[in-house]
């Protein structure tokens, strides 16, 4: 059965790193529904966060050929176990003055936040997992969305799983 | 502390020098002038120059699978390394270790469209293992270092280093490496040893079970465990075309080739086992034919250093990952302590069947007065193999008469393009045979359209006097396409008649040795005439045109539906 997975790479933090990830994906045929990047704690490695859908062998196949390329240190999927999933939406939405309060209340509902005002539009934002960003944007659609950015999915695992990076020196 | 400098070409071949590399092939170019003057000033590394740079990969290439030791070839940026890209993949796909070195445009100029620029870390990433631009002197031996850990560790294959000519002048200490810090890069070699038992468990009980021996034992270098294994297990061994020689064919217990042209007997033993045990095989789809059909109630152990080749095709039920000597290490250690038996009676049974099936082989048909190519590939047999040479081949219907007619009782006598299939791969790859065995003659058996490929480089054979014999099956066509039409295409010969030029002359204006062949009675004096000529030598064996590979399985097909001779569908 095809379903979403988020994976989390761990990666070294060089030059073309993001490219080998890509390209695989496009190579053989992958899909990637949202991809975010930014560096570790420790910026000699970043941590990419990929949700792609893909059915049990196929999921299977990915981990693998990630953990394949030599910058790749660690691949968890973290649709396996529990993990907490994250993203943020911003959009621009037209609201003309007499939707205004109705548009408001949803705001308020929803825990979404005014960033910008002006005579014709208002930029909000919303965050949560998916879901959330999702049913925010269909609620408001309606009164017409110009614009909508979404920041793709970061996630980590719950309790105290956790990636470690282990180093390993080879002797000659 | 080191505290002479050197410049990047000096520390490149000092670095190379430092792994060992003794003989490298290439061609040079306006970037690559500083590392050809820096290889003119010594004398520890011999460079072979060809005459095309896919012909230098593919030498490199050859060298690699005779010696196992990593072949390495040296190109200029933009058209020289734009040429090296069948090499490269050719040798990603078939596990090949090899470092390439291409020259870059200086580092200051890279993306502005310089004079010969090319992206050739971006043109060959998905062809290569690894590679690496190298824009700082300092960080040149450490690249070195790793990409030969890279090219030769877990499954084997090339790795391109890009260097632009600013670093070859640049200066710098030299001092190699000792150890490498590859966070991201553990390959696996022990497998885990509850699977191994589990996997020798399920041998014990099978009733039926047979080994399929890949190009993964030849990597390994693990035929004498295979042997053992197969032996004191009383296991029959197929094996794939990359797997050739791995278990000797000259035991009964080996069945020869199976897959697409495999042996009817090879095919149907895999088809009815109940216990598959697959060693250092990708089951690519030329092996197993439709998959859903395939190993349908079998028990899969699936043994192989690269993960990613397991339960990719085929679901294995005991997957192992690891070396496999490593692995057949193990289980012959377990087995050594193990209070099981194997049950002969049943074993018996299993072996019956196979004999059976091995009376059933393909029906050769004679068409016209033109020689036949299968008898031509069989006399080449027998009358060179008291030498054991080895045989390198193009790709089509002549490799797999070669697969189907040679019979190799030694891993890495057999050279030929497996995964990707490249026609223009048999010669040059026979010319790096040649450097690494540095004794003998070299058979290439080629076809009329494969050896037009890299047909210049005869003139490279001549220049270095290399014994490359190459045999042409000239069977006036594009044969394994025109066999698909026959069969397929309602015989549309669809721009698969091919012309050749006078292959003697040919080999005459290069300084070669030429020799037609068109009678059955020609065949030995002319190899006789080949084996005493000091360098390169070109045989055309003029062929029937319209032969076929049999025994057949159609794209698609499950394995065991064999075609036996034209009158079948
Ligand atoms: C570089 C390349 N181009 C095209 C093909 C497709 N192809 C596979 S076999 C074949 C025919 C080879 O003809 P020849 O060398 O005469 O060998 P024959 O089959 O006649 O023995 C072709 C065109 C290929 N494998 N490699
Ligand atoms: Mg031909």
């Amino acid at each position: 059965m095809t379903i979403n997975h988020t994976i989390s790479v761990l990666v070294s933090n060089e030059v073309g790193v993001l490219s080998r990830i890509v390209d695989l994906f496009s190579g053989r045929g992958y899909n990637i529904e949202s991809l975010t990047v930014a560096p570790a704690l420790d910026s000699v490695y970043s941590r990419v966060t990929i949700v792609t859908p893909a059915d049990n062998d196929v999921i299977e196949q990915i981990c693998k050929q990630l953990n394949r390329l030599i910058p790749v240190i660690k691949v968890a999927n973290l649709s396996i176990g529990e993990a907490i999933e994250y993203e943020i939406g911003l959009l621009k939405v037209y609201v003309s003055d007499e939707n205004r309060a109705e548009f408001m209340n949803i705001v308020a509902q929803a825990e979404a936040m005014i960033m910008d005002v002006n005579d014709k539009t208002y930029t909000v934002k919303i965050d949560g997992d998916e879901k959330k960003v999702q049913t925010f944007a269909e609620l408001v659609r309606p009164y017409g969305i110009k614009e909508f950015v979404r920041s793709g999915k970061v996630a980590i695992t719950k309790g105290n799983q956790f990636s470690n990076i282990k180093t390993l020196v080879k002797q000659d | 502390m080191n505290k002479i400098m050197y410049s990047g070409a000096e520390i490149l071949l000092k670095s190379l020098q430092k792994e060992g590399v003794e003989e490298i092939f290439g061609y040079p170019g306006g970037v690559v002038l500083p590392l050809y003057d820096a290889l003119y000033l010594q004398d520890d590394i011999k460079h072979y120059l060809v005459r095309h740079e896919q012909a230098a990969v593919h030498a490199a290439e050859g060298y690699a699978r005779v010696s196992g030791k990593p072949g390495v070839a040296i190109v200029t940026s933009g058209p020289g390394a734009c040429n090296t890209i069948t090499g490269l993949a050719n040798a990603y796909y078939d596990g090949t270790p090899l470092i390439l070195i291409t020259g870059q445009v200086n580092s200051k100029l890279i993306g502005g469209d310089a004079f010969q620029e090319a992206d050739i870390v971006g043109i060959t990433r998905s062809c290569c293992k690894h590679n690496y631009l190298v824009k700082d002197v300092k960080d040149l031996a450490r690249v070195v270092k790793e990409a030969f850990y890279i090219a030769t560790t877990g499954k084997r294959g090339p790795v391109v280093i890009d260097i632009p000519v600013d670093v070859f002048n640049a200066k710098y200490t030299f001092n190699y490496p000792k150890n490498i810090e590859l966070v991201g890069y553990n390959p696996n070699y022990k497998g885990h040893p509850l699977q191994i038992q589990k996997a020798l468990e399920t041998l014990f009980e099978s009733k039926r079970p047979v080994i399929i021996s890949g190009g993964g034992v030849v990597a390994s270098n693990a035929s004498k465990e295979l042997k053992e294994i197969a032996t004191k297990l009383h296991i029959p061994v197929v094996h794939t075309l990359m797997g050739a020689g791995t278990y000797p064919d000259n035991l009964e217990t080996s069945l020869g080739m199976m897959g697409m042209h495999g042996n009817y007997c090879a095919n149907l033993t895999v088809a009815n086992a109940d216990v598959i045990f697959a060693i250092g095989t990708r089951f690519s789809d030329r092996i197993t034919g439709c998959l859903n059909k395939f190993a349908r109630d079998a028990q899969v152990i699936h043994v192989d250093i690269d993960p990613c080749s397991i339960s990719k095709n085929v679901k294995a039920s005991i997957p192992i990952v690891g070396d496999i000597k490593n692995v057949l290490t193990t289980m012959l250690s377990q087995l050594s302590k193990s209070h099981h038996k194997v049950n002969l009676e049943l074993k018996d049974k299993w072996f019956n069947d196979i004999l059976e099936w091995k009376k059933k082989v393909a029906i050769p048909q004679k068409m016209s007065d033109k020689l036949s190519a299968i008898t031509v590939l069989e006399a080449i047999y027998e009358y060179t193999k008291k030498d054991e040479p080895i045989v390198s081949t193009e790709v089509g219907q002549h490799q797999m008469w070669t697969a189907q007619n040679f019979k190799f009782n030694q891993p890495r006598k057999l050279i030929t393009s497996g995964g990707l299939g490249t026609m223009g791969f048999g010669f040059p790859a026979a010319m790096g045979a040649c450097v690494a065995s540095k004794k003998g003659y070299v058979l290439n058996i080629a076809g009329d359209g494969s050896i037009q490929m890299n047909i210049q480089e005869l003139m490279t054979c001549v220049d270095y006097k290399f014994k490359v014999i190459n045999c042409i099956i000239n069977n006036g066509y594009l044969g394994m396409v025109r066999q698909w039409q026959e069969k397929i295409y309602n015989k549309h010969y669809s721009q698969t008649k091919i012309s050749s030029p006078d292959f003697v002359k040919l080999a005459e204006s290069y300084g070669a040795l030429g020799i037609r062949v068109e009678k059955e009675e020609e065949i030995i004096p002319a190899l006789k005439k080949a084996i005493e000529f000091n360098g390169p030598v070109l045989i055309d064996f003029i062929c029937e045109n319209f032969e076929m590979v049999y025994p057949w399985v159609l794209a698609g097909q499950p394995i065991d539906k064999v075609l036996l001779s034209r009158g079948e569908c």
